[in-house]
């Protein structure tokens, strides 16, 4: 049986490594936070390996089906008798896979940071809010019911909030890091109220008597709850629908994405760690978590995800094309490549063959995480190096970043679905579970593979080929052990992680599912990636004017991918044209003159008032004896005439 | 000679009332009016007194009231004239209009 102690230390070390780094950090331990931290996360990981080692092949399986644990379960929040909002721990396969994932990409952040943020001037500050991050991160997926996780999300986004906004002295990254925190928040407000919806219409918040309520057509819950019906949706559906905005909005799918490019603004281990590998795939995981529910008793949602995951992944992979900023370029990577696990969980089934998209999501979310933070910490070290985040300011870096080079490679490879290397596993099961069940998303996803490979070896051709770097003055080293030991490691795992035989792990009902390959499947997309790939190396190889000819010629859809299709655009017009002069400008003139109005009128007249009786206090003796005597002769008067 | 009644009595107390309401609302000298407040005080001795006399003679209640008073009364004197040599040392005045800025 699983250890509640053990598991409850996971999430607990990064908490207590952000109290002691945030309370005494700046003070005393500012050389050694990085230290502490790192130790305090490496702890955690050995623990989340363990757990996982224990959970998938010693206890977890109980004829033939991996089981849900709870190995806690305390009462927070009691409001009555059975009412309340508890705290626990669930273990199950997707969050004993994502303990592992979370915890394995932050110690290696953690440790990157060590170089990476070496010097400078809040770097406890900046060790602590990493604890904080994880810790939230953590406790998001170990959460035993839905209000847990909700709490849990908004920690994830007070702590994304934090992180991006670290360089406070810059405008932009104040910007972005609000811009960020809106946006979520905005998505956030549509997952409290399915929240609502969902634990009203089930009588329950926690997770497994939740599913275990809502997929049963014969229960009593769904029977009320689909008779209750709004704008033609049931309840279930609206409760679904607004659960998934929630998961949108974290995982930055279209139209809520906007958040997620400028988030570049944070430290970039720290867009490794949140922003590409763990707290993106957050609305993922929600939505995988619910699964059950979305697949059995809400089906048109499902369709929703899927649709949405698969118009976020192209439209993300065509802007990533055209940017030159190359931590943008991975942003909108993360978001189509995220589009890729959702309209994987979409087109999915519940139970045996037919749930592939959902065993396929969950790889993809694994192998995702090894080889984006691998790419973002490559980019960190081409960036700690160059200091520039700008492609154009870069090139033939290959000889002075060896290390960096060669994992930058592996990573590109993965990410663009190469065999053997992880990718190419997880996309191919990806495809196949779109292939089954919806034409439509199968095209859009073999053509975005293809655009894939080709922005990502567009990326890597003009950081490491291209034209040849001037060396100006002198130019420090790679960065040193700290940095290049994460980059090794991840590239390991970005290389070997598709042989993991994910399907015996993990799939839609705890069963075990083997995924079979078809070679003949895999020549379109592999041909795809291949062509990418090769387009990219022949448009930037060399520095040459063909990529310019190349866009001249596209012109109009060029320019509307290089300005992200107009969407900043679209919501600047939305906020500022519509709601700020219809909503926001009325409601400023009601403030000011009815609300405020009252407010000074009741302030003018007490002072109107005051300002007249002031002169009765005069001081003057004789005065106050004639007010005396005159209350006394009114009230002899009262008394003997009229009380008589 | 007409014996005095009560009504003679309460006239004079009612005079001397009167009289001290006035010297205490005119006068600007603090012992001034202060003696004005021991006129108002005898006024009610002097009720008390014709009360106990005409109405109840068999009964002592409005002696007993009427000591209460004057021992109050030179208590009161005690204090006042505390407070104005207080007042004088402060103000080198004990004219009541200077008093006023006792207020604040």
């Amino acid at each position: 049986m699983p250890n509640a102690t053990t598991i409850a230390l996971i999430p607990l070390l990064p908490l207590a490594g952000f109290i002691l780094l945030g309370l005494f950090g700046r003070k005393y331990l500012k050389s050694s936070s990085g230290l502490i931290g790192t130790a305090l996360l490496l702890t955690s990981t050995i623990l989340a390996l363990y757990t996982a080692y224990e959970y998938f092949f010693v206890y977890g399986k109980v004829d033939g089906v991996y089981q849900q644990f709870i190995p806690l379960q305390l009462t927070w929040l009691e409001f009555s008798k059975g009412v309340s909002i508890d705290m626990g721990l669930l273990l199950d396969p997707i969050s004993v896979m994502m303990l592992v994932v979370v915890s394995f990409i932050s110690l290696m952040v953690h440790i990157y940071s060590l170089g990476y943020m070496k010097g400078e001037e809040r770097f406890a500050t900046y060790y602590s809010f990493l604890g904080l991050f994880t810790f939230s991160m953590l406790g998001l997926v170990l959460a035993s019911n839905i209000f847990q996780i909700y709490i849990f999300w908004e920690l994830v986004g007070v702590s994304s909030f934090l992180l991006i906004g670290y360089y406070y002295d810059k405008p932009s990254a104040v910007a972005a890091s609000k811009k960020a925190f809106i946006v979520t928040r905005f998505a956030d407000l549509g997952f409290l109220i399915g929240i609502l919806i969902l634990s009203f219409s089930s009588g329950t918040l926690d997770f497994t008597t939740l599913i275990q309520r809502l997929t049963s057509p014969e229960s009593n819950e769904v029977k009320t709850a689909v008779v209750s019906t709004f704008l033609g949706a049931s309840a279930l559906t609206w409760g679904a629908a607004l659960v998934f905005i929630g998961g949108a909005g974290k995982s930055a799918m279209f139209p809520l994405h906007i958040w997620l490019p400028d988030a570049m603004e944070g430290p970039t281990p720290v867009s490794a760690l949140i922003h590409a590998a763990t707290m993106v795939v957050a609305g993922v995981y929600l939505v995988a978590r619910l699964f059950p529910v979305f697949a059995l008793t809400t089906p048109a949602v499902l369709e929703i995800i899927g649709w949405v995951g698969a118009i976020s992944a192209i439209i993300a992979a065509v802007i990533a094309c055209t940017q030159t900023d190359i931590k943008r370029v991975l942003a909108y990577s993360t978001m189509s490549q995220i589009g890729y696990m959702m309209f994987a969980l979409g087109v999915s089934k519940y139970g045996g063959e037919a749930g592939l998209g959902y065993t396929a999501s969950m790889f993809h979310l694994f192998t995702h995480a090894m080889f984006k933070a691998l790419l973002f910490l490559g980019a960190g070290a081409v960036i700690h190096y160059i200091h520039s985040n700008d492609m154009r300011d870069m090139g033939g870096l290959r000889k002075y970043l060896p290390v960096t080079h060669i994992t930058f490679l592996i990573a590109c490879l993965a990410i663009a679905g190469v065999p053997p290397f992880a990718g190419f596993f997880s996309k191919e099961e990806i495809l196949l579970a779109a292939y089954q069940n919806n034409m439509a998303i199968y095209w859009i996803a073999l053509i975005t593979s293809g655009l894939t490979a080709f922005y990502m070896f567009r990326l890597y051709f003009n950081i490491f080929w291209s034209k040849p770097h001037e060396v100006h003055g002198e130019k420090h080293g790679e960065g040193g052990f700290v940095m290049m030991l994460p980059l090794v490691l991840l590239a390991v795992g970005a290389a070997a992680a598709g042989f993991i035989p994910f399907g015996e792990f993990v799939s839609s009902d705890g069963k075990a599912l083997v995924s079979h390959f078809h070679l003949e499947f895999s020549i379109a997309p592999v041909g795809l990636g291949l062509a990418g790939i090769f387009a990219a190396l022949w448009l930037y190889k060399k520095q040459n004017d063909k990529p310019q000819k190349l866009a001249a010629a596209l012109g109009g859809l060029y320019n509307a991918a290089y300005h992200k299709f107009y969407i900043d655009e679209i919501y600047f017009f939305i906020t500022k044209k519509v709601l700020f002069n219809l909503i926001g400008r009325p409601a400023a003139w009601f403030d000011r003159n009815i609300v405020d109005g009252m407010v000074n009128l009741t302030g003018n007249t007490t002072q109107a008032v005051s300002e007249g009786i002031k002169k009765i206090q005069s001081g003057k003796v004789q005065q106050y004896a004639i007010y005396f005597l005159a209350g006394v002769i009114v009230l002899a008067t009262l008394f003997i005439y009229v009380l008589r | 000679m007409i014996e005095p009644g009560l009504y003679h009595i309460l006239f004079i107390s009612a005079a001397l009332f009167f009289l001290g309401i006035y010297g205490f609302l005119t006068r600007r000298n603090l012992i001034t009016m202060l003696m004005s407040i021991e006129l108002i005080l005898n006024s009610v001795n002097l009720n008390f007194i014709a009360f106990n006399k005409y109405v109840w003679p068999d009964k002592m209640d409005g002696l007993f009231f009427t000591l209460f008073i004057i021992a109050i009364a030179a208590a009161e004197a005690a204090v006042a004239i505390a407070i104005i040599i207080n007042l004088y040392r402060s103000h080198q005045s004990i004219d009541v209009e200077n008093a006023e800025d006792l207020k604040y």
